[in-house]
């Protein structure tokens, strides 16, 4: 008897999950399931829980947070959840043709009329309102916005050199005589998707806003000269960089340009939550930064959002939550310590300092021409990014870039069927 | 009832086994057979047939026959390096080296670090930075003075990069090797070295004429265990330089297809492909153990 009672008291804590799985409908709950882990997106995430538990007492919430790879681990087990028709109540997306993709998948409930019952329509960016938006109906709620097009520098390098950040990427090709000179790497780079993230912002820059909204939608074919044009550029940008030496991640990419031994790093504006926060540099002394060569009044956005999935078991908890994720304060506060932008256009650049106040002018101007980043979900779905993915791999290892230009537009045909 | 009598009670045994194994193994490799054949792409589950094509498509894919490549050459780099050292490290415990268990116990150790700690020190020590970015082994040779040594490691642009990751996975695979090689070694009754000996053979002519022969056996094993790590490999590579199309091998792109662009049928036939491909290695070597198990 004695040990059969040991048996079931070593059995229940190995029960125990399961039984808390079965018992996971319990009437008050709300499940959240994101990719953010990492430092800064963890405290804004943060932020938002400890704002909802405020507000709405007696809500049992579960944080789904999925660690790994930069959220390929998460959108996996997502991808499983969905499919078993076992959705969290509400999961991160990024806005634009990754969700859409999610759209076309029917796993996403429309909430066009819980938007337009709380106007948040109104006061969201007209940007991420139309990535939000298909064929009339919305699907998700931006909760931040963030900026792929920048140039970061350390003020000191370029001083020393006697340059100036560069206005077009011929500018930048040119500098590279004098840090070569100097024993110094122009331009840093890091895993294989910076590279990616690169090749957007070379686009943008040589072919402008229209050109290169035209290529993710259809409009312009990638076999056209100027797009093949461009992609030689981008050859010799790859050539003046540390590519062949790449560091492991966009954190040691910034290292590089923090300690001084490269002069630029295209990163995007999570940059700034590490540089600032995480290494407490100070902005135009110890970094500065810049839009990316060519891209003046342009705005290479990726918007993280939350979404209601079909068949989720709490749908009302999830409204609650999307409308602590859109207020403008919940937006502020989450912003501050990952380092975006609100995804709101009514928030005044005074509520930020240093580079976000400088971002947020030119995000809020609606003079900016915003266009969706490649590297992060918002201008091409998964399956097409995937080949481009594919076909960037063998033009960054040796390969030409008409063969490249070829593939990814034999790829977008594919997807369209 | 007598006959049943005779193997029920081994059946009831080995059934709990049989079942997992049943639904686990190959229900699940049934299942992934049938979606290599499908149109799968994208969330939910697509079941429309889509014949062999999937199958000429990655026959006819450029990435698919590089990673095939990768996984070769690796393959090939690995299997030898480690075999000569865990050899090479045998041949010197085997001669009665003092303190014996330490190094055993040393050279062996590599092999409880898991692959994604392996890959990620290992990225630290293999980096190729050059100037005041010099880093890992290239900053140490720099300081003993054999600079000629430093190099780009698995970052290099010969099609071949992917061998120096053969330096971490021999690093860690080696010492069991060594523990093989040295079981067998230590199989060898002393009474056969003796008469040779007596005979008049040096020591040298002892291993290539008595030790040698016995040693086949373990070098098999040793092979085939190693292969099939190889061709699977997949944490250290993931680790060491993630998505690098330089070290990207079929079961990388297979997880790539799959988790970032939903490519669900066509990662299930890199997984069929690499099965049969794992077969053709295993089937035989198992063929063969049975075969000398049943002579002896």
């Amino acid at each position: 008897m004695k040990r059969r009672g040991f048996l079931a008291a070593a059995a229940v804590p190995a029960l125990a999950p399961l039984l808390a799985a079965c018992s996971g409908d319990s009437k008050n709950q709300l499940e959240i399931f994101s990719w953010w882990t990492g430092p800064g997106e963890e405290e804004g995430l943060a932020k938002l829980i400890k704002m909802f538990k405020e507000k709405y007492k007696g809500v049992d919430f579960k944080n789904s947070a999925v660690a790994g790879g930069g959220g390929d681990k998460a959108k996996g087990k997502l991808a499983a959840r969905l499919a078993s028709h076992n959705p969290p109540d509400s999961f991160q997306a990024h806005v634009g043709a990754e969700m859409f993709d999610y759209v076309d998948n029917k796993v996403l409930d429309d909430l066009t009329s819980f938007i337009k019952d709380n106007k948040f329509n109104d006061v969201l960016h007209p940007a991420t309102v139309k990535n939000m938006t298909q064929k009339g109906k919305m699907y998700a709620i931006p909760v931040d916005v963030h900026r792929a097009n920048l140039l970061w520098f350390n003020p000191s390098v370029l001083e020393k050199a006697n340059v100036e950040p560069p206005k077009t990427w011929e500018d930048l090709i040119s500098q590279n005589a004098k840090f070569k000179k100097a024993k110094l790497i122009t331009l840093a780079t890091g895993a294989q998707w910076t590279l990616l993230q690169l090749l957007e912002t070379v686009l943008l820059g040589q072919l402008k806003a229209d050109s290169y909204r035209k290529l993710f939608n259809g409009g312009k074919d990638w076999t056209e000269s100027d797009v093949v044009a461009a992609l030689n550029v981008y050859a010799d940008v790859l050539k003046i960089s540390d590519m062949k030496h790449h560091a492991s991640d966009w954190q040691p990419q910034l290292d590089k340009v923090d300690k001084g031994t490269a002069a630029y790093a295209v990163v995007g504006d999570w940059a700034y939550a590490y540089l600032a926060t995480a290494k407490k540099r100070k902005y135009k002394e110890d970094y500065d930064v810049v839009v990316t060569p060519g891209s003046d009044g342009m705005f290479d956005f990726l918007a993280d959002a939350f979404t209601l999935p079909s068949g989720a078991p709490h749908p009302d908890n999830c409204k609650k939550w999307l409308k602590v994720v859109a207020s403008k304060e919940g937006q502020i506060q989450f912003s501050l310590v990952k380092g975006s932008l609100p995804a709101r256009k009514d928030v005044d650049a005074s509520e930020f300092k240093d580079y976000q106040a400088w971002n947020s002018k030119q995000w809020t101007d609606p003079k900016t021409e915003v266009v969706p980043s490649l590297a992060h979900g918002a201008a091409a779905g998964p399956a097409w990014s995937t080949k481009i993915t594919d076909a960037l791999g063998e033009f960054t290892t040796g390969g030409k870039a008409k063969d490249f230009a070829a593939k990814v537009q034999s790829a977008y045909e594919k997807s369209q069927k | 009832m007598r006959r049943i009598r005779k193997w029920g009670p081994g059946l009831l045994l080995i059934s709990p086994s049989l079942v997992l194994l049943a639904v686990f193994v190959y229900g699940f490799l049934g299942w992934n057979i049938r979606v290599s054949l499908t149109t799968w792409q994208g969330i939910n589950p697509s079941y429309d047939s889509a014949g062999m094509k999937n199958y000429s498509d990655l026959m006819d894919d450029s990435i698919w026959w590089r990673d095939v490549q990768h996984v070769l050459i690796f393959t090939l780099v690995f299997v030898g390096g480690a075999l000569l050292l865990g050899f090479f490290l045998a041949l010197l415990m085997e001669k009665g080296i003092r303190g014996e268990n330490l190094f055993r116990s040393i050279f062996l150790f590599p092999m409880a670090v898991s692959f994604i700690a392996t890959g990620i020190i290992w990225s630290w020590l293999l980096d190729n930075g050059e100037g005041s970015n010099l880093a890992g082994i290239n900053k140490l040779f720099s300081a003993v003075g054999l600079n000629f040594l430093e190099n780009d490691w698995h970052k290099a642009d010969s099609s071949w990069a992917i061998s120096a990751v053969a330096l971490p996975a021999g690093w860690a695979l080696s010492g069991y090797i060594m523990a093989l090689f040295l079981a067998g070694m230590r199989g060898v009754p002393d009474e056969l070295r003796e008469a040779a000996r007596v005979d008049g053979a040096g020591e040298f002519r002892v291993f290539w004429h008595v030790v040698r022969p016995m040693l086949w056996p373990t070098v098999m094993a040793a092979v085939v265990m190693l292969m099939h790590i190889s061709l699977k490999t997949f944490d250290l590579l993931y680790a060491l330089d993630y998505n690098s199309p330089k070290l990207e091998t079929p079961a990388l792109y297979m997880y790539r297809d799959i988790t970032d662009g939903y490519y669900y049928a066509s990662g299930a036939t890199i997984a069929t492909v690499l099965v049969f491909g794992i077969a053709v290695i295993i089937v035989p070597y198992i063929w063969y153990t049975m075969r000398s198990e049943r002579r002896s």
